[in-house]
């Protein structure tokens, strides 16, 4: 755990000790239990962010892929009677397509993830529409998947499986990016693309196989989401989602500059935004207020890292004089 | 109180009037018009500056040079007004100051050309020379556009143009300043301080970049300047170049004078031993032996940069071959090439008999051939990666498991390999980018000697390097070459291409014109071939 991550620990405890105290309901069961289920659905995608930010590019188009994705998983289990453990199956390689063309574009073709991915989000959204031809998709009165729900939408000794799934996704992306070799690639691309090449790493899979990876667990969350919602309305199911991986990646520690982060920083991260998100419903803030307060926070977060940066630096410069 | 400065040299504040910048006389007395007495710069723990006592005359070339963390750019700091000294004083024209400030300094016409570029890139060269001193009033008419603060681009460049003549540059005051080479940039520098009407100017390292044409049209600049009155204090580690321009040279070593040499006692040796104490050639110095089989044979080669021509070499075990030419041969593009970071047109390359595919820089290293960039920045290292992250960058298989990274036996690599090449470091978590030039080239090797070398190429590997590091690169170097490695050098410091090759290839445009034999070695024979 870096300093940085205890700092934001230390907020998420300050902000939820105060909501405590101004409203204990903050604390009961099931808004614990509610809580932490948005926290697994919102932190699968954002652990997917945070694989692209770390290679220096962004991926804007992962709302739209919740939608798509989803519609597809439901339209495949309702209309066309696949079992869903194929229909995850096909949801997933979707996604891994996508994710692939993704960084086809941006390695080989050379365009700017930003300019890739914000079509991404046009088009995907757009097929969506076109898919349901405009409608909501759902399940129809009456039809359960007994199994599928209790794992995607079910609980646990009142644990919500959504943060189990979490959880255990968040250990393997910590092992892969902080203690394996392509984690380590990942690194190096993103923080100096150039000197990467010349020590003979290749890049271009490596950024190929980060977007694959962000779609692929994107379409994982589509899943759970569409479980979770249990219709979807393609104009806006999973608006702005992507908004919310990338602010929990920066309040992680990921620069947008790439080379950056920590996994356990994206996931304090999507704990701090549920919290803050929590906060505005319990503390009777107008739910109109909710995404100023949560840009206020994160915008706080990010100017206090800056200066903990520098002082830092400077505490270091001032020590090699020293020596 | 800053010191006053005849109203003829300085150009007005904001815009100007005049169509010229060249700089008018003025009878300056020829006794020192800047002194330093006694400067002493102390940090916790290190004295950068121990009683350093200068003095520099109008119109005088001084030489400094001493190793690194002699001392050197503390002293330009002073002088520049960025660090106050924590004792001393600095005399100009009679008046003593405790600390300058950079206006101060600036107003006493102490100009720098620094190492480090800082050219705007997205200007072109009038705008970069005179920027904040822009020319007004070209359109829509005198008047008006000065009114309105519209810039005079004819009259900037009637302006620059006749300085771009002196210093014989071969760009124009409209040319954008990304399209610049490295030395074109460092021309500009220079172009700019003497726009500024500099009476002092400070170059640190000017020539690392620079070929010997450009070299000598530089020496050519600074002879210029002497005789127009302004004096020159010249940073270098080209030990020869200091020998043919200074007047005199003063040696730094751990922040002291450690001796000063007039014109005429000016002698190559004596500056070594008053730096090191000992010839750092030595160590790179081929011996008496025949070279081994052809470790890298090169056939047909075209690059990107100049398809027309096809390049054919053979690079043996064991030798240190150099590759000398002009800046804009085509050295770093051919060894590119080879090495598959940017893929050549055509042609075939055969390591040890082994024909290789070309793929990418990771077959290279697969099979043993590795590149050394020029750019060691940008290139060579991740600058914030810790130091073993960064030797182990290019094998990671070789300190991981089974995918996954054992950070003891980075460590361990990481210690051998300081210890080996001798790297320099405070411990703990330091990152490359804390590391001088020396130590952080010396990373890079340590990056490559922790693998199997056959062939490796070095791109400069000595530039900006002070001279006791740079002798131990030597010493790496011919290691390698005594066991078995076939070593390419890039280089554009003749004393070092001379000094430490078996052999010498030369290229002019992008073809080989000709490769030398040790008794062959000369000067003028590289300077022929180099010319085409």
């Amino acid at each position: 755990m870096q300093k940085k991550d205890i700092g934001l620990l230390v907020l998420i405890l300050v902000v939820g000790f105060v909501v405590a105290l101004i409203n204990p309901r903050f604390l009961s069961p099931i808004n614990l239990a509610n809580t932490a289920n948005l926290v697994g659905l919102f932190g699968l995608f954002s652990i997917a962010e945070a694989f692209v930010i770390v290679t220096g590019g962004i991926e804007l188009s992962v709302g739209s892929m919740i939608a798509l994705l989803g519609v597809i998983f439901v339209d495949l289990v309702v209309n066309h009677g696949v079992h869903w453990t194929l229909a995850v199956i096909i949801v997933i390689l979707f996604g891994s397509v996508f994710g692939a063309i993704h960084g086809f574009l941006v390695t080989r073709m050379k365009l700017q993830p930003f300019v890739v991915t914000l079509c991404g989000l046009l088009i995907y959204r757009g097929i969506a529409r076109f898919y349901t031809k405009d409608a909501t998709a759902g399940f129809t009165f009456g039809q359960t998947f007994p199994d599928l729900e209790w794992i995607v939408a079910g609980r646990s000794f009142g644990v919500p499986h959504s943060i189990v799934a979490f959880a255990v996704i968040a250990a393997i992306a910590w092992v892969v990016l902080h203690r394996s070799v392509f984690g380590r690639h990942l690194f190096a691309v993103g923080k100096n693309e150039e000197a990467a090449r010349y020590s003979g790493i290749r890049t271009g899979r490596t950024i190929v196989a980060a977007y694959v990876i962000c779609a692929a667990l994107t379409a994982v969350s589509a899943v759970f989401f569409a479980m979770y919602t249990r219709s979807i309305s393609p104009s806006s199911h999973g608006n702005f989602y992507e908004l919310y991986g990338i602010a929990a990646a920066v309040l992680g520690g990921f620069s947008l500059r790439g080379g950056e982060g920590s996994v356990v920083g994206v996931v304090l991260g999507v704990i701090l935004l549920q919290v803050l998100q929590n906060l505005v419903n319990l503390l009777g803030i107008p739910s109109s207020l909710n995404f100023a307060v949560m840009g206020t926070v994160i915008l706080g977060g990010v100017l206090a890292d800056q200066q903990f940066t520098r002082y830092r630096e400077r505490q270091r410069a001032a020590r090699s004089l020293e020596d | 109180m800053t010191p006053a400065r005849p109203s003829l040299l300085r150009p007005a504040p904001s815009g100007s009037d005049g169509d010229t910048l060249s700089p008018a006389f003025a009878a300056f007395p020829r006794d020192a018009f800047l002194s330093l007495r006694g400067i002493t710069r102390v940090y916790p723990g290190v004295r950068a500056l121990d009683d350093v006592s200068l003095d520099i005359g109008a119109g005088e070339v001084v030489g400094l040079i001493g190793e690194n963390g002699a001392g050197k750019s503390t002293l330009m700091k002073v002088l520049g007004g960025v660090i106050a000294p924590t004792r001393g004083a600095i005399e100009i024209d009679g008046q003593s100051f405790g600390q300058l400030s950079v206006q101060q300094s600036f107003d006493a016409g102490i100009a720098f050309v620094h190492q480090e570029l800082t050219a705007f890139d997205n200007l072109d060269v009038a705008a970069n020379v005179l920027l904040g001193r822009e020319i007004t009033g070209g359109w829509p008419g005198k008047w008006l556009g000065r009114r309105l603060k519209l810039i005079d681009r004819d009259a900037m460049a009637r302006a620059v143009q006749p300085i771009l003549d002196r210093v014989g540059a071969r760009f124009t005051p409209d040319t954008p300043v990304a399209s610049l080479s490295l030395a074109e940039q460092q021309l500009l520098e220079i172009v700019k301080a003497l726009s500024m009407n500099a009476r002092l100017v400070i170059m640190d390292e000017p020539t690392s970049s620079l070929t010997l044409t450009e070299t000598n049209r530089l020496l050519a600049v600074i002879g210029e300047l002497k005789a127009n009155g302004i004096s020159v204090l010249f940073i270098s580690h080209r030990l020869s170049e200091v020998q043919c321009c200074a007047d005199r040279v003063v040696v730094l070593r751990d922040g002291r004078v450690a001796g000063q040499l007039a014109k005429d006692e000016i002698d190559h040796d004596a500056m070594i031993r008053l730096m090191i104490g000992r010839d750092i050639m030595a160590a790179g110095a081929p011996h008496d032996h025949a070279p081994g089989a052809a470790s890298l044979q090169i056939r047909g080669l075209r690059t990107a940069a100049n398809p027309a021509v096809a390049v054919d070499l053979n690079i043996h075990a064991g030798e240190i071959l150099g590759l000398a030419g002009l800046v804009g041969a085509g050295r770093t593009e051919l060894a590119r090439a080879i090495f598959g970071v940017d893929p050549p047109d055509s042609g075939a390359l055969k390591l040890e008999s082994r024909v290789l595919e070309r793929h990418g820089p990771f077959d290279s290293i697969a099979a043993g051939l590795y590149l050394v960039p020029e750019d060691r920045k940008g290139c060579g290292l991740i600058l914030d990666f810790s130091i073993p992250q960064n030797i182990s960058l290019a094998d990671l298989s070789g300190v991981s498991a089974r995918g996954l990274l054992a950070a003891g036996r980075e460590r361990a690599k990481a210690e051998e390999q300081c210890g080996r090449l001798a790297i320099r470091t405070t411990g703990g978590r330091q990152v490359a980018a804390e590391l001088s030039g020396g130590n952080q080239q010396k990373v890079v090797l340590a990056k490559w000697l922790s693998m199997r070398p056959r062939v490796m190429i070095f791109d400069e590997p000595t530039r900006g390097i002070d001279v006791g590091a740079k002798a131990e690169i030597y010493r790496i170097m011919r290691e390698l070459a005594d066991e078995g490695v076939a070593i390419l050098m890039i280089s554009s410091d003749m004393e070092e291409v001379i000094g430490v090759s078996d052999r010498i290839a030369v290229m002019c445009r992008g073809a080989i014109t000709g490769i030398l034999e040790r008794r062959d070695f000369s000067e003028q024979n590289v300077i022929a071939l180099a010319v085409g």
